[in-house]
């Protein structure tokens, strides 16, 4: 128990300092970085949480996909932060405003909730008795059962983003010559090389 | 003798320190040999190619040149370590040390028998695969940090050749956890235990799943025909052309331990396990460890059989074969298997 | 090929098999590495490695100095100096090879009418240093009498072609 509780705190630190690394550091590839620790220490939170499936799941989708396309774009940038960073200064009585107001209304939110009287009841019991089932069919008994229709909908915008991103960036251009492989494996060799009888001295 | 377990076995079930000191007794216990592995994967490489190439390989240093391995690890121990005047240091450094350690820490979920497992977790194929995912880390972070043209470009493809290929093997691990309802290892060599022995394993129902699980670890683990990432026709050596020295030795071993690693989930996901190949007395008396042993083995000269064969992709055809035939095929395959499994009533676990 | 041959082939990867048992057929031929120090390739008898400056079975040297290596030389890498010795014969004083210019054409050899300056069969004669390159008459008379054998038994070969 004493194992657990230092590496929840250990996990935890790690997480929260490496998130403000990630807000904090200069060069934006070390904020990526950063960033994948945070994911990779809250991974490891999910573990002491008995939730190795989730874990997993977001050690390959965030950490293993999505961070990569972020590390892929953030070096490929060619900005100067320096010069970015110029003036950041005078944004700051706005931005403090902003700020301000999503605490005050975050705190009028977290006043005014009313917790329903049977949630406390439904926490206390868990979707399936511990131990009986792993925690991945647990899951998946949820997820295509009760929020089977939530499921698909978050499938479909997903296919949704997908096809603008496509549509947004397909463009058909006049005058391009396109490799077929097909068309190339398909040549025969009574196709492709014809053998001429020249004659001695006259050239072809 | 019986002296000596008793006094082991006191001292690691019994003695707090011992105790402690167990984990690390068993870590050591699969490190070392896989490190000796790795060591003597490249001299196999070496015969191999050389064989197939009727050479001979390397024959020189030792007897039929069993110390090479060796004598290059020397030679690597006592050169220079160079870090560039431009290279970002930390991020420079950590790469290799990441790429090793990650090719390493997959071995704690690999099952070498029926019991002899360091940690048999619940999901750990996903672990598996959420290593092997990782890996391509270790390529960006050396090809960033090396602040160098060649390997920039180096990391940028093996970034985008890892996560491509890895869609298509997520699928195929898809369907064959389908096939046996559970994500541990251990369960999923079990599910392929059936009456006839090398024929129930899941690379003769799998096959087409398994030529394209064979592809894509060769993509994942930028081997050729897909070593593109270090292509050294165009990249001279990819992402490490900055490295040297030790550094230069950890991506040299991790690129092999992740070969092995690759290899034994092709062993555990296709070819049995530790399973013998049929379950009657000469093949039952050799354990399973050995067995592993031997597809992993075949597996790695598969990888080495294909090296020798085939020339290098093109960045686009590699790019086409992921995304256009294996993508879309793993996932029909997906969608088949499932629909036979539901049609026929076979669903495992259910 | 029809069509549906071909998408056959292709599904089932018949050309990469192909290609991979014809490498598993050649993981098995004997193998043609030679274990080079200990193991040597033929040479030919015209095989032109290492130069020497031959003599007569008498132990008197065959070079008259008439200088036809030192003209053709393509490379310019003879020097010759000559004199009358004390007998009135006329011989070389100098007669220097920069090993390091020559580039083994055989020039020099068809040029002689005496047989003097030949290639032996020797390759095996890298340096340190390119000083140990710069070859004088001495070390080329020299390597004539430690090459004798090999290669008047070369020229004997070689003389019905020539």
């Amino acid at each position: 128990m004493i194992l657990q509780g230092l590496a929840f705190y250990l996990f935890a630190s790690i997480t929260v300092a490496a998130g403000v690394m990630v807000v904090t550091s200069r060069n934006p590839v070390h904020s990526v970085l950063f960033l994948i620790l945070a994911f990779f220490n809250a991974a490891g939170l999910f573990v002491l949480m008995g939730a190795e499936f989730l874990a997993m799941i977001l050690v390959v989708v965030y950490v293993g996909a999505v961070a990569v396309l972020f590390l892929f774009v953030v070096m490929m940038l060619d900005i100067n932060f320096v010069q970015m960073r110029e003036g950041f200064l005078q944004y700051l009585p706005l931005g403090a405003m902003i700020g301000l107001i999503l605490l005050v209304e975050l705190v009028l939110i977290g006043g005014a909730w009313v917790v329903s009287p049977e949630a406390g009841g439904l926490a206390a019991v868990p979707a399936v008795p511990a131990g009986e089932l792993h925690n991945t069919r647990a899951i998946g008994n949820v997820l295509y059962t009760d929020y089977v229709y939530l499921f698909q909908a978050a499938g479909l915008i997903l296919l949704v983003a997908m096809i603008g991103a496509i549509v947004l960036t397909l463009r058909q251009r006049a005058g391009v010559r396109r490799q077929s492989i097909a068309e190339q494996t398909a040549r025969t060799r009574a196709e492709a090389v014809e053998v001429k009888e020249v004659s001695t001295g006259s050239g072809v | 003798m019986a002296d000596v377990i008793n006094f082991f076995s006191d001292f690691f079930y019994n003695n707090p320190y011992g105790q402690v000191a167990f984990p690390f007794v068993k870590i050591f216990a699969i490190l070392i040999p896989l490190l000796l592995a790795v060591a003597y994967l490249t001299y196999a490489e070496r015969k191999v190619i050389g064989a197939m190439q009727l050479r001979k390989g390397p024959n020189v240093v030792g007897p039929f040149g069993l110390l090479q391995p060796i004598a290059d690890a020397v030679k690597l121990l006592f050169k220079e370590t160079i870090l560039p005047a431009g290279a970002n240091k930390i991020v420079f450094i950590m790469a290799p040390m990441l790429t090793f350690v990650l090719a390493m820490i997959g071995w704690a979920v690999i099952p070498f028998n029926a019991t002899l497992v360091l940690a048999d977790i619940n999901v750990g194929i996903l672990y598996l695969f959420a290593i092997s995912s990782l890996g391509v880390y270790g390529v960006i972070m050396a090809g960033w940090a090396s602040n160098s043209k060649y390997p920039f470009l180096g990391a940028l493809r093996s970034a985008a050749q890892m996560v491509s290929y890895e869609v298509s093997m997520g699928f195929v691990i898809i369907s064959v956890l389908l096939l046996v309802g559970s994500l541990n290892l251990s369960d999923i060599v079990m599910a392929q235990q059936g009456s006839y022995g090398i024929f129930s394993w899941f690379w003769l129902p799998m096959l087409p799943m398994f030529v394209i699980f064979f592809i894509s670890i060769l993509a994942e683990t930028n081997r050729s025909p897909f070593d593109l990432p270090e292509g050294e026709s165009e990249l001279v050596a990819g992402f490490f052309v900055e490295y040297s020295s030790m550094p230069f030795a950890l991506f040299f071993l991790g690129e092999y331990a992740n070969m092995i690693l690759m290899s034994a989930m092709t062993a555990i996901l296709f070819l049995g396990g530790w399973l013998p190949p049929f379950d009657i007395a000469p093949f039952t008396w050799i354990p399973g460890p050995i067995w592993l042993f031997a597809k992993i083995a075949l597996v790695l000269f598969c990888f080495l059989w294909v090296r020798a064969t085939f020339p290098r992709y093109r960045y686009d055809q590699l790019m086409r074969l992921g995304w256009k035939v294996f993508l879309p095929f793993s996932l029909f395959w997906v969608v088949l298997t499932a629909g036979v499994l539901v049609a026929f009533d076979m669903v495992p676990n259910s | 090929m029809g069509m549906m041959e071909r998408g056959m082939k292709s599904l089932l990867l018949g050309e990469l098999l192909s290609g991979m048992s014809l490498t598993l057929r050649y993981f098995f031929k004997p193998k043609v590495t030679l274990n080079y120090p200990y193991e040597k390739g033929p040479l030919s008898p015209r095989f032109r490695g290492e130069h020497a400056l031959r003599r007569y079975a008498n132990g008197e040297e065959r070079c008259i100095a008439c200088k036809l290596c030192e003209a053709i030389c393509p490379a310019q890498a003879i020097t010759i100096e000559a004199e009358p010795r004390a007998d009135g014969s006329r011989r070389t004083t100098r007669y220097d090879i920069d090993m390091t210019k020559c580039i083994y054409c055989g020039f020099c050899q068809e040029a002689c009418p005496v047989d003097a300056i030949v290639e032996g069969p020797n390759f095996e004669f890298a340096a340190e240093t390119r000083e140990e390159l710069y070859y004088n008459k001495e070390k080329l008379l020299d390597n004539g009498d430690r090459w004798e054998t090999e290669i008047a038994q070369n020229l004997e070969l070689d003389a019905p072609y020539r």
